[in-house]
């Protein structure tokens, strides 16, 4: 495909819905300036109700955006009408045309671009080639199973060749392991064709798996855009933190700054870690602590009382009381190390470089 | 207030703005106006200038007037409790048992809700009338029995023909609970009687009341009936007002507007009633396990199965009747035995007027209704709002205004100018479209209601205008719901009466209006020919859409 690769850049956008018990008038998405790059794939991550599937509806043109203005490229977009956006969306239903097999299915959006009828045979092959669809042109959409299903909605969204592709949650009507299979699949052939995509879901690990960029919304605002690694290690705050994997929150006071070295009293206990400019002596910081990153030791770190402690396979899972904050650890390969169990007074070790900030 | 940006395009741009007016303006045009006509009309009089409530005071003052009332009340009421005591164990029996040839039952039902309105009367007279074949064969014996003229009479009729709209409804709400609610009931020790009083019937009481609701008004706009069991001292309400504006041609009905004005308010009162009531005990239920039917073998079986027979059959009866009858031999008036086809045959180039009227009025009104109501559907579904609301209103309104005052509503304000259209045929295929338009668009809308947006949205999305998906996917895959509610509105036009015969003008008659008309002026022979003919049209019809949509027909 030859096609000059679009963004998509969305300028304070921001949509108002009204909540039909109270009659009141609400953001559903508030101010949110996105810059998507040529080429990349983006992930929209929120819990439920964030605003996720009402920007990607804004973005193919489904519903107006009543601040803000959104473009394509270059070009603003607000004034198109959804057909006439270079646009092509994947929906969660698969939307599939029932009363067409799966080659009209693919064809449907070029028969009504005219484009010739030698030419949309080609391409449509061409397209169920690369989704590995060849040989069912022939079936009706009821025939086919539900990965086979998404898959030809795929096709009929890249066969008309959009500047951006859109996807709202297209794999959660899949059991388990298809969705992993297809995911793979689907970021196999968008970096094949090389196209924009944005991609909606509340599967973290699906949007850890998929992006290039992951862009964590919270109740209708943006809270973090950034590389996978870039919102697991440096999340800009708890929620971001929360919602992508598991956290553990250690409040900590700043006693002193040697350089760019900071000191943090938790609950008594010395910590030294890398500190940013702004931090004050004096005022209170939240340091996130992923549960992988920490272990137990008979001494040497934080004292604390082990109330759970879980054999899980693969780990041991516990629960710990630092002072009065809980925090939860996975102590990765078991088998060989000494289990502590319920009631145990420890120490809660961690590499001081892999905790952050915020 | 948040601000809201406006919306991008102009109306005039939006080709559903167009759809909303046309729909408005038909409304407005041929329900609103013609109603306002008779409203305005009731309180005029020729013998004073400006308002005045003469018409109803005369009304009130006369036993002739409002002894018509009180009939129509009674026969209303009393169909609609037996329709209950008749429907809703039918409707049990069916939903819950292997009930033998249960198919043919719930078609004999169908048959015999969407019959011509005045074919039960008519086989009743047939058999019990003062020359009846039972009543001569009993006679004969030394019998005498109970006259089926009046009030008894028109109350069985009505209660016979009318029972399948509380079967329908109930069996559709008894499918909708969800088995484990009356499991529940059961493990907690109630016995089958007690679950259907206190876990099953409190569900279904809404559907039950919606169901009477129908009976209800169908039965006080029935015209057929009464008009031929009612004889010369039980009068209704639309008997009155055919009678007043055959009486009062050439002046301008404002007896017979009041007379309708009275008649729209009861049907208004009790549509009020029924929804107060439901709204208060709205018991909302879809069943994650629709209930099991239970399987009952020999005795049992043939115990659950006779009741349904019973009630399918009787009420079917009347059908088997005419049909039988219009192979006999005439003489004077009454039918003499045998076998032969001389009835048809005389019926000539009658047959052929009015056969040939009924299809082009009928099929001609399904064009406007199919394009009408797929139109309408889609915008009270998919663009709800205010305009989708004060829409379905409109829809109610054929059911609330009875067949006789539309038509006298049409007679009222198409005579003059600025628009004649009484004595044409149009005026016949606008009444159709009006009064039957509601059967589609209910059954479209409940089938759009199911339908995914997101097919629709992905069409767009792939490059296609909003109008031409409409047309090509929505349209397309909106059909079968079309289809289903297209027939019943096919239908229920062909055997249009009440509206029809008040609108027609002798050359525009169509087959129920001929043969009314015959059995009226006691040419039996004739009569029994065409209303064999109407019923076998309707019967086939029927079967046929039933084959097609596998017998999912929602009334
Ligand atoms: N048409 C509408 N009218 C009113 N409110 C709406 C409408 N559509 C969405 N909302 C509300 O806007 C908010 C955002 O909805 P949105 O569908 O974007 O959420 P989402 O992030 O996609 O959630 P999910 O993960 O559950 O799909 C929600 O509170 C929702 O209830
Ligand atoms: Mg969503």
């Amino acid at each position: 495909m030859e096609k000059i690769k679009k963004g998509v850049r969305l300028e304070h956008i921001s949509k108002i819905y009204q909540d039909p018990k109270t009659g009141k008038d609400f953001y559903a998405v508030r101010d949110t300036s996105l810059v998507i790059e040529p080429g990349s794939f983006v992930t929209l991550l929120g819990p439920s109700g964030c605003g996720k599937t009402t920007t990607l509806r804004m973005i193919a043109g489904f519903e107006s955006p009543d601040e803000g203005e959104i473009y394509l490229g270059d070009e603003p977009i607000n004034e198109l009408t959804p057909n006439k956006r270079d646009t092509a969306m994947v929906f969660q239903s698969y939307a599939l045309l029932p009363h067409y097999n799966v080659f009209d299915n693919v064809a449907y959006g070029l028969k009504l671009r005219k484009v010739p009828k030698e030419e949309i045979r080609e391409r449509v092959m061409n397209i169920l080639d690369l989704v590995e669809l060849t040989g069912m042109e022939a079936r009706m959409t009821n025939q086919l199973s539900g990965g086979q299903q998404q898959r030809v909605a795929l096709a009929r969204a890249l066969v008309i060749e959009p500047s951006v592709l859109l996807f709202d949650e297209p794999l959660s009507n899949l059991d388990a392991k298809l969705r992993v299979s297809m995911r793979t699949e689907i970021r196999r052939i968008q970096q094949r064709v090389g196209i924009t995509a944005i991609y909606v879901t509340h599967d973290q690990s699906e949007a850890m798996a998929l992006s290039d960029q992951i862009i964590v919304m919270n109740k209708g605002v943006v809270a973090q855009m950034g590389t996978p690694q870039e919102i697991y290690y440096h999340p800009v705050d708890e929620f971001v933190a929360d919602f992508i994997g598991e956290a553990n929150f250690l409040k900590g006071t700043m006693v002193v700054r040697e350089g760019e070295k900071v000191t943090l009293s938790i609950d008594g206990n010395p910590l030294v870690v890398d500190g940013r400019p702004d931090m004050q002596t004096g005022s209170q910081y939240t340091v996130v602590l992923r549960p992988e990153a920490a272990s137990l030791a008979d001494q040497g770190g934080m004292p604390c009382e082990v109330v759970l402690s879980c054999f899980m396979g693969s780990y041991q899972n516990y629960h710990v009381k630092v002072g009065d904050t809980l925090v939860k650890l996975e102590e990765h390969n078991p088998k060989n190390k000494r289990i502590y169990q319920v009631g145990e007074f420890c120490s809660l070790v961690f590499d001081p470089a892999s905790v952050h900030v915020l | 207030m948040l601000k809201r940006r406006n919306i991008t395009i102009p109306f005039y741009m939006d080709p559903w703005f167009w759809v909303k007016l046309m729909v408005f303006v038909i409304f407005a045009l041929f329900l609103v106006w013609p109603f306002s006509s008779i409203i305005i009309n009731a309180f005029k009089s020729s013998k004073v200038d400006g308002f005045t409530m003469a018409n109803f005071e005369k009304f009130f003052r006369k036993k002739y007037y409002y002894g018509a009332l009180k009939n129509s009340v009674g026969i209303s009421v009393v169909p609609s409790l037996f329709a209950i005591v008749l429907g809703v164990p039918m409707a049990y029996l069916m939903t819950r048992y292997n009930v033998w040839g249960k198919k043919i039952w719930h078609v004999l039902a169908i048959l015999s809700l969407m019959s011509p309105p005045f074919l039960g009367a008519y086989a009743w007279i047939m058999l019990f009338g003062r020359a009846g074949s039972v009543t001569t064969y009993l006679k004969g014996l030394g019998i005498t029995i109970p006259t089926i003229y009046g009030f008894g009479g028109i109350s069985t009729v009505l209660t016979l023909k009318l029972y399948p709209y509380i079967y329908m409804y109930t069996s559709g709400a008894m499918e909708s609970i969800d088995s484990s609610l009356e499991e529940c009931a059961e493990n907690l020790g109630s016995g089958k009687l007690r679950r259907f009083l206190t876990v099953t019937m409190p569900v279904v009481t809404p559907s039950i009341t919606a169901g009477a609701l129908v009976v209800f008004m169908s039965a006080l706009a029935d015209f057929g009936t009464p008009m031929l069991l009612g004889g010369q001292d039980f009068r209704t309400l639309p008997v009155l007002i055919y009678n007043e504006y055959l009486s009062e041609i050439g002046g301008n009905g404002n007896l017979a507007s009041a007379i309708s004005i009275i008649i729209v308010i009861i049907t208004l009162v009790m549509l009020l009633v029924q929804k107060t009531y439901v709204n208060r005990r709205n018991y909302i239920m879809s069943a994650l396990r629709p209930p099991k039917e239970i399987e009952v073998h020999g005795f049992k079986r043939f115990l659950v199965t006779l009741p349904v027979f019973l009630i399918s059959f009787i009420s079917f009866l009347p059908q088997i009747v005419v049909c039988a009858s219009s192979f006999q031999h005439t003489n004077y008036s009454s039918f003499t035995g045998g076998f032969t086809f001389e009835n048809y045959q005389n019926l000539g180039s009658r047959l052929w007027s009015s056969m040939s009227n009924t299809f082009t009025y009928s099929l001609t009104a399904m064009v406007f209704i199919v394009v009408i109501g797929i139109l309408m559907s889609y915008v009270i579904v998919r663009k709800k709002g205010k305009t989708g609301g004060l829409l379905d209103m409109l829809l109610m309104a054929p059911y609330v205004i009875p067949g006789s005052v539309l038509g006298l509503c049409y007679i009222v304000t198409f005579n003059v100018k600025p628009l004649v259209l009484t004595g044409t045929a149009a005026i016949i295929i606008i009444s159709y479209v009006i009064r039957k338009l509601p059967y589609t668009v209910r059954s479209a809308s409940a089938f759009l209601m199911q339908m995914d947006p997101s097919v629709e949205e992905a069409s767009i999305n792939l490059g296609v205008t909003p109008m031409k998906t409409f047309w090509k996917v929505t349209a397309r895959l909106m059909l079968p719901g079309v289809f289903s509610g297209a027939i019943l509105s096919w239908v229920t036009c062909i055997n249009e009466l009440s509206c029809s015969i008040m609108l027609s003008s002798g050359k525009n008659n169509t087959l129920t209006i001929e043969a009314y008309t015959n059995i009226v002026r006691n040419s039996v022979g004739s009569g029994a020919a065409l209303s064999a003919i109407l019923t076998v049209t309707s019967a086939l019809i029927l079967i046929i859409c039933l084959k097609i949509s596998k017998g999912k027909i929602r009334v």
